[in-house]
């Protein structure tokens, strides 16, 4: 029952049925710090994550 | 989430505006809003020469990216700056991938490397010259401004844009504002002016949010360097990016209105004595040539001569 956030190569195991941006509150992840993509795909803050899946995390912060 | 234009389900969700729209549709908007920044900023026409200063990183790619699409003449300046190592080797992977895009494009890019005109690199000038202990990023600032400078005069270019967005702008304005540098707050603007040598110098992403040109890099495909540089690290920089992106968080568009509504208050003369003062006429570097705020050498020619 558990979906996995990647975010520079640490995994994140958070419940499935939540949002995306639960998730990433519940996983101590700045939202306004990160792009999700599924499959491929960019997902937004609304969308439910499911049972199993994994979920990559794009940093998006740069310094310099 | 839908896409505004088409109902679609939206690939970005661009909260500071309530907007959420699907790839194709973010895709064109970004270029759309760019080409509204650089005429409501005044910063450069249809005609004149664009000089894109490219990292390899997403905000210069991006750019690059954007102003062609729009139809404007761009060439690239790639600085190599020698840093990294075997096990990270940033500057390498940064320029192979400011390369790469180039080719790709059939797009002029500009290479020069500091050390080998110079001698020595970044972090080397910056351990000669006693600076930043062991964090050379003022002296890469100079080295950086002051040969983007030479080479868009010396080349002919009427433009030096720069990939900086909306939280560098606000994370430096955040910065110059908790140490109140009247000095500083007035010289940050989407454009300077050039002018006694000085090369003129616009950010036309000063209004697009990091996360935002991050989408925007990854759906057009631009191959990009994710690693950061290894000496920004826990730099003061990100800090208060981070603190801005909580702050953010709870209240989607504070970001910009920070930034938007100090360029308002800018415009309307919250700065006009400082402003003055900024405009003072500048001494030309005996050894360069190049205009500097001082008597004698410029800060880049006495730290490559020591």
């Amino acid at each position: 029952m558990t979906v996995k956030l990647v975010l520079r190569g640490k995994e994140h195991e958070v419940k499935a049925g939540m949002t995306l941006l639960d998730s990433l509150r519940r996983a101590n992840i700045l939202p306004e710090g990160v792009l999700a993509v599924r499959n491929g795909q960019m997902i937004v803050e609304d969308e439910i994550l499911r049972e199993g899946e994994t979920i990559r995390l794009v940093a998006v912060i740069s310094g310099g | 989430m839908k896409c505004k234009t088409c109902g679609q389900k939206a690939a970005v969700n661009l909260r500071q505006h309530r907007l959420g729209l699907c790839a194709d549709h973010f895709l064109e908007w970004m270029p759309a809003q760019t080409a509204r920044f650089i005429k409501k900023y005044q910063m450069f026409g249809p005609d004149e020469k664009v000089l894109v200063a490219v990292s390899g990183g997403k905000d210069s790619l991006s750019l690059w990216d954007i102003l062609t699409r729009l139809g404007y003449q761009a060439d690239g300046l790639y600085l190599g700056l020698g840093i990294g190592d075997e096990k990270n080797p940033y500057s390498a992977e940064s320029h192979r991938l400011a390369e790469k895009f180039a080719a790709g494009r059939g797009l002029k890019l500009h290479v020069l490397d500091i050390g080998e005109v110079y001698g020595q690199s970044i972090p080397q000038l910056a351990e000669s010259a006693h600076r930043g202990q062991g964090r050379p990023c003022s002296v890469c600032g100079v080295a950086k401004r002051h040969e983007m400078n030479r080479i868009a005069r010396d080349l002919g270019y009427d433009v030096l844009a720069t990939g900086h967005n909306l939280d560098d702008e606000a994370a430096v304005l955040f910065g110059n504002t908790l140490g109140w540098q009247a000095d500083l707050l007035p010289r940050q603007a989407p454009v300077l002016a050039g002018h006694d040598g000085l090369a003129r110098k616009v950010k036309p992403l000063c209004r697009f949010y990091e996360k935002d040109m991050a989408a925007y890099a990854i759906l057009r495909g631009i191959e990009y360097i994710y690693e950061e540089c290894p000496f920004s690290v826990g730099s003061t920089s990100i800090y208060y990016k981070e603190l801005l992106n909580r702050l953010e968080a709870d209240r989607p568009g504070a970001k910009l209105a920070f930034y938007v509504k100090f360029l308002e208050a800018s415009a309307g003369g919250l700065f006009a004595a400082q402003q003055a003062e900024t405009g003072l006429p500048l001494f030309l570097c005996p050894t360069c040539g190049q205009p500097t705020a001082h008597e004698g050498q410029c800060s880049f020619c006495r730290m490559v001569s020591r």
